[in-house]
C-alpha cells in the first residue's frame, strides 16, 4: 500500500514538473510575442505620425490654393462669401419641368444629372430636401 | 511536575537533630524556586526576541534584496502589461483649435563618421560631396584622413539621401535616429510658432528645444511626458490664419507697405484666432537673427507683439469713452475744435479745419485732434493715465509667446499737459498692435478687461470692469459712425456692421523728431457693432497709395481701412458669422405633387 502511495506521489511530482516546464516555455513565448507586438505597435505609431505629418503637409493651405487655381475650369471654387449663408427653406426647388420626368416609373437610371467616375454605381434620384 | 515543598519535613527534622537552622533550608528552596522561574522567563523572552529578530531580518532583508536587484539589474520596459497611449515622440504636437496640425515631429536620421573604421576615406568623401553638394570636399578629406575619430556630417538627412549613403558601402559612415520638428504649413503662423532647434546632441538621440514663439514659451510643457502625448491646442484657426496672411500680403503689395500686421481676437475670451506679421519666414528653415542694424528689418521680427508703434488716432476712442463713462460729455455735446490749438509752446493741428465746434460723435467720426485734446483736458492727466493703465497699455501683454515681454510699451515717464494732449490722439505712447487689440476688445466686451491668449479653451476668470457697459456700448456706436460716414468708409462691409477707427501716425526718426513722409497706418475695429464678437487690428508700415486725381495718400482711411474691409469680407464667413440682412430672404415653399398652391385668406 505504502509503495503504491510513493509511486503515485513520484508520478504526480513528475507530472507537475512537466507541466511547470511547459508553462515556463509557453510564458516565455507569450512574452516574446508580446514584445514583438509592442515593437510593431511602436513602428505603426511612428508610421502614423509620418502619415499625419504628410497629410498636414499635403493639405497645407498654400497647396490647396494652388490646386484650386489649377482646377478652376472644372471646380469653379471661389473663396467662401457672406452671400452663401442661406437657410434650407430658402433654397429653390428644381423647376418641375426638369425634375418631373426624371422621377419616372423605372427609377430613371438613364437620367444622371452628375457624371460619376467609372466603377461607381449610377446615382439614384433621391429626395433632396425634407 | 512534583513541586518541592519549601520546608520538607525530613530535612527539617534532620536539621533540627543536627542543630542547624531549618530556615536556611527554606531560604535555599525558595532561592531554587525563584531561579527556576527566572530561567523560564528568560527562556520565553529569548524565544520572543529570536522571532522578533527573524521578522526584522526578513523585512529588512526583503527591502535590501529588492534594492540590490534594482541596482544591479538592467532597466527594462514592462513587456507583459499592455500600455495605452504610449509616448513615441519626445515633444508634443501643436494643433490649431480644430485639431489641424501646426507642428509635429518626423523621424529622420543624422549622419556621422568614424574615420578610423573607414576603408576608403577619399572615395567616401568624394561620394558624400556628390550626394550633399553643400558639403566642403577638402574639409571632409582632411577630417577623414586625419586623426579625428568622430565627425558629424549632417544633422538631418532624408530617406533618399540615407539610401544613397548606404549605397556608398563605407562601414565608417553611421546613422543615428533624429526626431525633427516639422511645420507642415510652411510660412503660415511662423511668428507664433517660432521654431525649434537641437539642444544637447548625442549619436542615439538629440533634444529638440524651442527657440521662439510658443515653442519656447511652452518648451517645458511640450516636453513633459506627464501630458501623455496630448497636443498643445492653440486658439488659432488655420483657415482664418491662411486667409489673413493672403489678404495681408496682397494689401501690403497694393499699398506699397514695408510691413504689415493683422490681429484677429475673440472679444469674449481674448483668444487670438489669427495673428500675422509680414514679412515672415519659414520656421522649418529659420533665418539667422540680424546682428547689425534695425531688428525690425528682419523677417524674424514680430510686428504684432514686439513692434512698438505710436498708433495714432485709434487711441482717440479711449479718452472719449472715459469721458462718456464719467458723464462729462454725451455723444451730442459740442466741443470747441478751433485749430490750431496752443498748449504751452506747442501747436496742435487738425488734418483739415473742422470749423469752430463739433459734436463728440463728429470728433470721432472725422478724427479731430483738437476736439480729442479738449476732451482729454476735461479728464485731466491723472484720470487719463489711470484709465490707460487699466486698459493694459502700460505693461507687456500676457500672451504666451517668448517675445511678449519684449513688447513693453514705451510710456512717457512724466505726464505734463502736452504729453496728456498728444497721448489723447495716440502720439507719445508707443504700444504694440496686440495692446491695441486687447484695449479695443475691452471696449467691445462691455468694458470688461480682456487679456490676449493663444491657448484654446483655457478657463479664465472674467476681467475687471474698466468701463461701464453703457459707456462701452456708446463708444461702439461712435466707432460704427466712423465706418458709416467718417474716415473709414472704405472699410465698410455690407452685413457685418463694422465699427472701427483709423489711425495715421508719423514715424519717429531714430535721431528724434518725426519723418514727413513715413507713417504707420492702423485700422482697429470690432464687428458686428450690435454684438461685438471679434476685434481686428490691421497695421501697415509705411504705406502709400496713388489717388485717382494724381498724387498719393498715406492716411489710414485710404490704406489700412480698405485692406481691413477686404479682410473682414473674406474672414467673417469663415468664422461662421452670418451677415445681418435688412430684408428677409423669401422662403420657398415645397411644391405639392399635384402642383396646387394652398392659399389662406
Amino acid at each position: 500500500m505504502r509503495s503504491v502511495l510513493y509511486l503515485l506521489t513520484a508520478l504526480a511530482v513528475m507530472g507537475l514538473a512537466f507541466w511547470a516546464y511547459r508553462e515556463n516555455y509557453r510564458t516565455q513565448a507569450a512574452i516574446s510575442e508580446m514584445s514583438d507586438i509592442q515593437r510593431q505597435i511602436g513602428h505603426l505609431r511612428e508610421d502614423l505620425g509620418v502619415l499625419r505629418a504628410e497629410w498636414a503637409y499635403l493639405n497645407r493651405p498654400e497647396r490647396l490654393r494652388q490646386l484650386v487655381d489649377l482646377n478652376f475650369e472644372r471646380l469653379k471654387l471661389v473663396p467662401f462669401g457672406s452671400d452663401q449663408f442661406v437657410d434650407v427653406g430658402q433654397v429653390a426647388f428644381p423647376a418641375p419641368g426638369m425634375a418631373g420626368p426624371a422621377r419616372g416609373a423605372d427609377g430613371a437610371d438613364d437620367h444622371m444629372p452628375v457624371r460619376r467616375p467609372a466603377g461607381f454605381p449610377p446615382r439614384r434620384p433621391q429626395e433632396s430636401t425634407p | 511536575m512534583i513541586r518541592t515543598p519549601l520546608r520538607p519535613l525530613a530535612r527539617i527534622l534532620r536539621a533540627r537533630e543536627t542543630g542547624e537552622n531549618p530556615d536556611a533550608i527554606e531560604a535555599e528552596n525558595r532561592a531554587q524556586r525563584h531561579a527556576a522561574i527566572q530561567e523560564r522567563a528568560r527562556g520565553s523572552a529569548r524565544t520572543r526576541l529570536f522571532f522578533m529578530s527573524c521578522a526584522f531580518a526578513l523585512a529588512f532583508g526583503t527591502v535590501g534584496a529588492k534594492m540590490g536587484v534594482l541596482a544591479a539589474s538592467q532597466p527594462s520596459e514592462p513587456r507583459v502589461q499592455t500600455s495605452g497611449a504610449q509616448i513615441i515622440s519626445q515633444r508634443a504636437d501643436i494643433t490649431d483649435r480644430h485639431g489641424r496640425v501646426l507642428a509635429t515631429n518626423l523621424l529622420t536620421h543624422s549622419l556621422y563618421a568614424h574615420p578610423h573604421q573607414m576603408v576608403e576615406p577619399e572615395r567616401a568623401a568624394r561620394e558624400l560631396a556628390r550626394i550633399f553638394p553643400d558639403l566642403n570636399l577638402d574639409r571632409m578629406l582632411k577630417d577623414f584622413t586625419g586623426k579625428r575619430t568622430f565627425v558629424w556630417i549632417k544633422k538631418k538627412i532624408s530617406p533618399e539621401q540615407m539610401q544613397a549613403v548606404h549605397d556608398i558601402g563605407e562601414p565608417g559612415l553611421l546613422f543615428g535616429p533624429r526626431e525633427m520638428r516639422l511645420y507642415p504649413n510652411g510660412h503660415i503662423a511662423a511668428h507664433i510658432l517660432g521654431g525649434a532647434t537641437f539642444g544637447k546632441e548625442d549619436v542615439a538621440s538629440a533634444e529638440v528645444v524651442g527657440v521662439a514663439g510658443v515653442e519656447k514659451a511652452f518648451d517645458q510643457w511640450l516636453r513633459d511626458p506627464a501630458n501623455d502625448g496630448a497636443p498643445l491646442t492653440l486658439s488659432l484657426d488655420l483657415t482664418v490664419q491662411a486667409a489673413m496672411e493672403e489678404v495681408l500680403g496682397n494689401g501690403m503689395k497694393v499699398m506699397n507697405a514695408k510691413g504689415a500686421t493683422g490681429i484677429l481676437m475673440e472679444v469674449g475670451t481674448g483668444e487670438i484666432v489669427a495673428m500675422a506679421s509680414l514679412p515672415d519666414f519659414d520656421p522649418n528653415d529659420r533665418p539667422r537673427p540680424l546682428l547689425a542694424g534695425d531688428p525690425s528689418d528682419s523677417p524674424l521680427f514680430n510686428r504684432a507683439v514686439q513692434g512698438q508703434y505710436e498708433l495714432g488716432s485709434t487711441f482717440k476712442i479711449f479718452p472719449v469713452a472715459q469721458a462718456l463713462d464719467l458723464k462729462l460729455v454725451s455723444p451730442t455735446t459740442m466741443i470747441n475744435t478751433k485749430t490750431p490749438m496752443k498748449i504751452g509752446k506747442y501747436l496742435i493741428n487738425d488734418f483739415h479745419n473742422y470749423g469752430a465746434q463739433l459734436s463728440v460723435t463728429d470728433i470721432i467720426a472725422k478724427s479731430s485732434n483738437v476736439g480729442t485734446v479738449r476732451i482729454a483736458q476735461l479728464l485731466g492727466p491723472e484720470r487719463q493715465k489711470e484709465f490707460l493703465q487699466r486698459l493694459g497699455l502700460f505693461e507687456p501683454t500676457t500672451v504666451e509667446m517668448s517675445e511678449a515681454p519684449t513688447g513693453k510699451p514705451l510710456v512717457p515717464r512724466r505726464w505734463p499737459a502736452v504729453t496728456s494732449a498728444t497721448v489723447a490722439f495716440g502720439h507719445g505712447l508707443a504700444a504694440s498692435p496686440l495692446h491695441l487689440a486687447a484695449a479695443y476688445a475691452t471696449v467691445a466686451n462691455d468694458g470688461r478687461r480682456v487679456r490676449p491668449t493663444l491657448v484654446h479653451g483655457r478657463p479664465a476668470r472674467a476681467g475687471e470692469q474698466v468701463l461701464s457697459p453703457a459707456a462701452a456700448h456708446t463708444a461702439m456706436q461712435l466707432l460704427r459712425q466712423v465706418v458709416t460716414r467718417g474716415t473709414a468708409r472704405q472699410a465698410n462691409v455690407e452685413g457685418y456692421e463694422i465699427a472701427g477707427k483709423t489711425g495715421t501716425a508719423d514715424k519717429p526718426r531714430p535721431s528724434g523728431g518725426y519723418y514727413k513722409d513715413k507713417v504707420v497706418a492702423t485700422f482697429a475695429s470690432a464687428f458686428p457693432a450690435s454684438d461685438p464678437q471679434y476685434v481686428l487690428v490691421l497695421t501697415l508700415d509705411e504705406p502709400s497709395t496713388g489717388l485717382a486725381g494724381g498724387g498719393e495718400s498715406r492716411t489710414a482711411g485710404m490704406t489700412a481701412a480698405p485692406v481691413a474691409g477686404e479682410m473682414i469680407r473674406r474672414i467673417a464667413p469663415l468664422l461662421g458669422l452670418r451677415p445681418a440682412t435688412e430684408s428677409q430672404l423669401p422662403v420657398v415653399e415645397r411644391p405639392l405633387p399635384d402642383r396646387l398652391k394652398l392659399v389662406s385668406n
